[in-house]
């Protein structure tokens, strides 16, 4: 995987993890040119576009739109899957997700996107021991914590 | 008074609440902006409060500032200001501050900025951390940013921590591996080692990302590729070669019980599976040992797994790659094909997206395959979305053959019409060029140009006009229908202009037949029809071409037929003398010349133009990649012979590219390029045994026919021709080194009393063979019962061995005399 986004529908980006190391204004143009690009695309539509040398996979999930970028070469049907595990463990998180879990902890959705896939590619396949390592860390946290100190979590 | 108790207030509050915003409210704040301009004031003073809290030595809140930070470059804003904060947090001995500050670092910074290097002693005591989370987030951070250097400095670690007992390191290590391989591809060495053990382990973390450093591994070095198809894993005492482990795992996955750990709507660990499938594919691409190991493994999983959801089916796609890329057994490829021909009879649009992009790479290889769901791909041109139409027209030029050839025109035809703009151009021209392919006949051939020019407007490429009217130049017989029917669609079509062109080109050419009287129920084109239409098109809103076009053939017209109004013609050109295009302008006056002082040499000069010569086809696009022609580079002569040798094809595929002259061609390596010889006769190639009939003298020919056929036993020769004292012999032969290659030797037999001179052979085959002609005996065949000289022969063989030339060259003199009195 090349990248991955995640946008409202109105085009603001409430993820990003790029995988490939890009400059800022590449970066910028690239999410302007396909926030466009998928927004404007119909539900009718295979979840499949081929842009630049690049094939991007994409799907909706209410509000929020969740894409990658892939090679030409993998299987894109099993990336439609990695999305939906996703959004599965983001759901067992934070316990039926919506957009506004996601704006307000951003923060975890990163470090679940990072037990799922490092380095572009799938690194734990079992839904369980993911979350059993996010709670482990977040455990790890509140604990070294003391009590009210902060008024929540740490960060706030 | 009331300055103090403003400062008073300010001092309570300062104390009240010294905390920074929380990250919740901040958003909140942000949220809440109406205008952009207002977010960009809460956004700027956030930042100025974080950048002036930066500065101090150790805050407890760095964190939550950082996080703040983080969300404010979310939304796009500068934040290069925080990198160093990341370090520092970083450095930081609590996890919460580790956490966020890889976070930080894994967003602001990546491998080209400098900053990232002072990481590196941060992530060195990390990875060696004894929380497996800390040593985690290490791995994370470095698979992320790491730059060459970071990655020689930090591989030994990571390969340490490869060979951990900790699954969860262990995962993370070799995905931190896999990384840094793509980095640095000289590290490979120091982890391949470690990776055999990873392919033994239990845990599917661990099993997942071995088999994703492996792939890497194998796809970045060939070398590394062929060792692990030799050594493989080795298992303490066990000696088991990659392969067969691998094929053993997927046999477990699919075997073994429901596992709720793993399973994804009944499929145990779908993503696993997949990736296992891929190494399949890479190793066993090219190597039909390997292929031959996986031909079970890869029959089972096709045959059962669970086909409703697309779990399922991304698993059989990946088979059904993987098939098609190794040397499977071509039962196994059939069963591929009708995995991908079910998929496009799916609703789901994906899944048919993905089974006509597939369809599309393997149509070559397995075409008779792939033409039994040509119906459904007929079906597929007419779905709403615009990528399958694409690839469901591609894959349809792919199938068209002679057979099929009518039925797929005809409803290409209809989605030409109705397709959008940018699939014209390449539609128009596909359809043309394999109608001219396969033409079943003239008619038939005239008819679908016709109908194409129509259809796609103004969207066609030059070439498609110019193949149109190279064709009709060359059908004489049918130029009087051609011409009736382009009249007819000049009232309804006008507007298209590559129509107008051809059009315009024909009634100049054929003037006769635009004014002569119609057989059948059509009016006739009077003078006045034909002069208001030449105005419509000069004056109109048309293009320079057209009116180049216009203006040529109005001239023929005018040369060839005596028309009645000449002088309007006169008129029209001196009209254009003045025309503000140079081109037009031009004509305008040098016809108007030709009327005016010339006009005796205006028949002459507007004569009949021969059949145009076909160019070759460079700007061919039909892909068929199992025939290099050679004929690419011959251009065909004019005229009688190329005539003659349509009809020496008769009924035949007319493939008119085939046509290969005897001369040298450079471009086959195995053939040696001399000019023929009269005395000399150079032979080359599979030589058959001497000509039979010893009184009839012959030309002896060879020619190697490459065929995609499977080989055959002995073949008994046949008589290709006989007519006028002219006979054609074909003696077939199959050596058994080389088994798709069939050598014909002809042998023409004059039988005749006199000698035939310059006696030229060509031949064509269909596409889907390859012709290699070497040069003939001689031209001239002499007549039967004149004497003969001693029969000698010069051989001169070539030959490839273990990829090296070999020539041998020998005189033959030992005949028997009964072969040649």
């Amino acid at each position: 995987m090349h990248f991955m986004l995640l946008f409202s529908r109105q085009g603001k980006i409430r993820l990003q993890k790029w995988y490939v190391a890009v400059l800022d204004k590449v970066k910028k143009k690239i999410m302007r040119e396909l926030t466009t690009i998928i927004l404007t695309r119909q539900s009718k539509m295979c979840s499949f576009i081929e842009w630049k040398d690049l094939k991007i996979v994409y799907k909706r999930y209410a509000s929020l739109h969740f894409c990658c970028a892939i090679d030409p070469d993998e299987n894109e049907l099993m990336y439609l899957e990695v999305i939906h595990r996703y959004v599965e463990l983001l759901d067992r998180y934070f316990e039926s997700v919506c957009e506004l879990d996601i704006i307000f902890n951003f923060e975890k959705a990163y470090f679940i996107l990072d037990e799922l896939i490092m380095g572009g590619e799938i690194q734990e396949t079992s839904k369980i021991g993911i979350i059993r390592s996010i709670e482990a860390q977040d455990e790890l946290q509140q604990a070294e914590t003391p009590q009210g100190f902060f008024e929540d979590y740490g960060l706030g | 008074m009331s300055a103090i108790k403003q400062v008073f207030n300010e001092a309570v509050e300062r104390v009240k609440s010294p905390t920074p915003v929380r990250l919740r409210d901040l958003v909140r704040n942000i949220r809440a902006a109406r205008t952009a301009a207002e977010e960009r004031a809460v956004v700027n003073k956030e930042c100025a409060y974080i950048r002036s809290t930066f500065k101090e030595e150790d805050s407890i809140w760095r964190c939550r500032n950082l996080a703040k930070l983080l969300y404010i470059h979310m939304l796009g804003y500068p934040a290069h200001f925080g990198q160093l904060e990341c370090l520092k947090l970083i450095a930081s001995p609590r996890f919460t501050d580790k956490r966020i500050g890889y976070l930080g670092a894994m967003l602001l910074l990546d491998e080209r900025t400098d900053v990232h290097l002072l990481i590196t002693n941060s992530l060195k005591n990390d990875l060696n951390s004894s929380v497996q989370f800390i040593v985690g987030l290490a791995l994370c951070t470095l698979g992320a940013i790491a730059s060459p250097e970071m990655s020689r400095d930090l591989a030994p670690e990571v390969e340490k921590l490869l060979k951990s007992s900790n699954a969860y390191i262990k995962k993370k290590a070799a995905l931190c591996a896999f990384r840094i391989i793509s980095k640095v591809p000289d590290l490979m060495e120091i982890f391949i080692p470690a990776t055999r053990s990873l392919l033994s382990e239990k845990n599917h973390g661990v099993l997942i990302t071995g088999v994703i450093l492996v792939t890497e591994m194998c796809e970045k070095s060939p070398d590394t590729l062929q060792h692990f198809k030799r050594t493989g894993g080795k298992v303490g005492s066990d000696d088991m070669v990659l392969v067969p482990n691998l094929v053993r795992i997927l046999k477990n996955l699919i075997m073994s019980g429901y596992s709720p750990e793993h399973d994804v709507s009944g499929v145990s660990d779908p993503f696993l599976q997949v990736k296992i499938l891929r190494l399949l594919r890479l190793l066993g691409h090219n190597d039909a040992e390997s292929s031959e190991a996986m031909n079970d493994i890869l029959a089972q999983v096709a045959t059962n797994t669970e086909q409703s959801k697309n779990v399922g089916y991304s698993i059989l796609y990946e088979t059904v790659m993987t098939i098609m890329h190794i040397q499977s057994e071509s039962g196994l490829r059939v069963l591929a094909i009708n995995i991908l021909g079910r998929f496009l009879l799916k609703d789901d649009k994906n899944i048919r997206y993905v089974a006509l992009n597939t369809l599309l790479k393997c149509v070559h290889h397995d075409n008779y395959a792939v033409q039994r769901h040509r119906g459904t791909i007929l079906e597929c041109l007419k779905d709403p979305d615009i990528s399958i139409r694409r690839r469901a027209m591609e894959l349809c030029f792919a199938l068209l053959n002679a057979s099929n050839i009518r039925s797929m025109v005809k409803e290409l035809l209809t989605f030409l019409e109705a397709a959008d703009p940018d699939f014209k151009g390449p539609c128009s021209s596909n359809i043309v060029l394999a109608a001219e392919k396969y033409a079943p006949d003239k008619q038939w051939l005239i008819n679908t140009l016709l109908r194409v020019l129509g259809a796609a407007g103004n969207n066609i490429r030059d070439d498609v006009i110019a193949i149109t009217i190279q064709l009709i130049s060359e059908n004489s017989d049918h130029q009087m229908y051609v011409v009736k029917n382009l009249w007819l669609a000049m009232s309804n079509y006008s507007e298209q202009e590559p129509l107008v062109q051809v059009s315009l080109w024909c009634f100049g050419e054929y003037a006769e037949n635009v004014l002569a009287p119609s057989d059948d129920t059509q009016e006739q084109v009077t003078e006045e029809e034909l002069l208001t239409f030449y105005q419509r098109i000069l004056f109109g809103q048309y293009s320079i071409a057209t009116k180049e076009y216009a203006l040529n053939s109005l001239m023929k017209l005018s040369a060839r037929c005596s028309l009645t109004n000449i002088n309007k013609v006169k008129e029209l050109m001196s009209s254009f003398a003045c025309h503000m295009h140079i081109e037009l302008q031009q004509r305008g006056v040098e016809f108007s010349q030709l009327f005016r002082f010339h006009d005796h040499l205006r028949g002459p000069l507007f004569e009949k133009i021969p059949i145009l010569e076909k160019s070759t086809s460079s700007t061919r696009e039909t892909s068929s990649p199992v025939t290099e022609k050679a004929s690419e580079e011959v251009s065909l002569p004019i005229q009688i012979e190329s005539n003659a040798l349509l009809d020496l094809m008769g009924g035949m595929e007319t493939g008119h590219e085939d046509i290969v002259l005897p001369k040298p061609k450079a471009t086959i390596p195995t053939i040696n390029s001399k000019p023929m010889n009269n005395d000399i006769m150079d032979l080359l190639g599979g030589l058959g045994s001497a000509p039979e009939e010893p009184p009839q003298s012959s030309l002896i020919e060879d020619f190697a026919l490459i065929t995609n056929s499977q080989p055959l036993g002995k073949i008994s020769g046949i008589t290709a021709f006989s007519k006028d004292s002219l006979s054609i012999h074909f003696n077939f032969e199959r050596s058994p080194e080389k088994p798709n290659i069939l050598s014909i030797k002809m042998t023409a037999t004059n039988e005749g009393p006199i000698p035939m001179t310059d006696f030229l052979f060509q031949a064509a085959v269909p596409k889907t063979f390859q012709l290699e002609m070497l040069n003939p005996s001689g031209n001239v065949i002499p007549p039967s019962n004149s004497d003969v000289a001693q029969l000698k022969m010069r051989i001169k063989v070539s030959y490839k061995v273990n990829n090296e030339d070999v020539m041998h060259q020998a005189e033959v003199n030992h005949f028997p005399p009964a072969s040649w009195q």
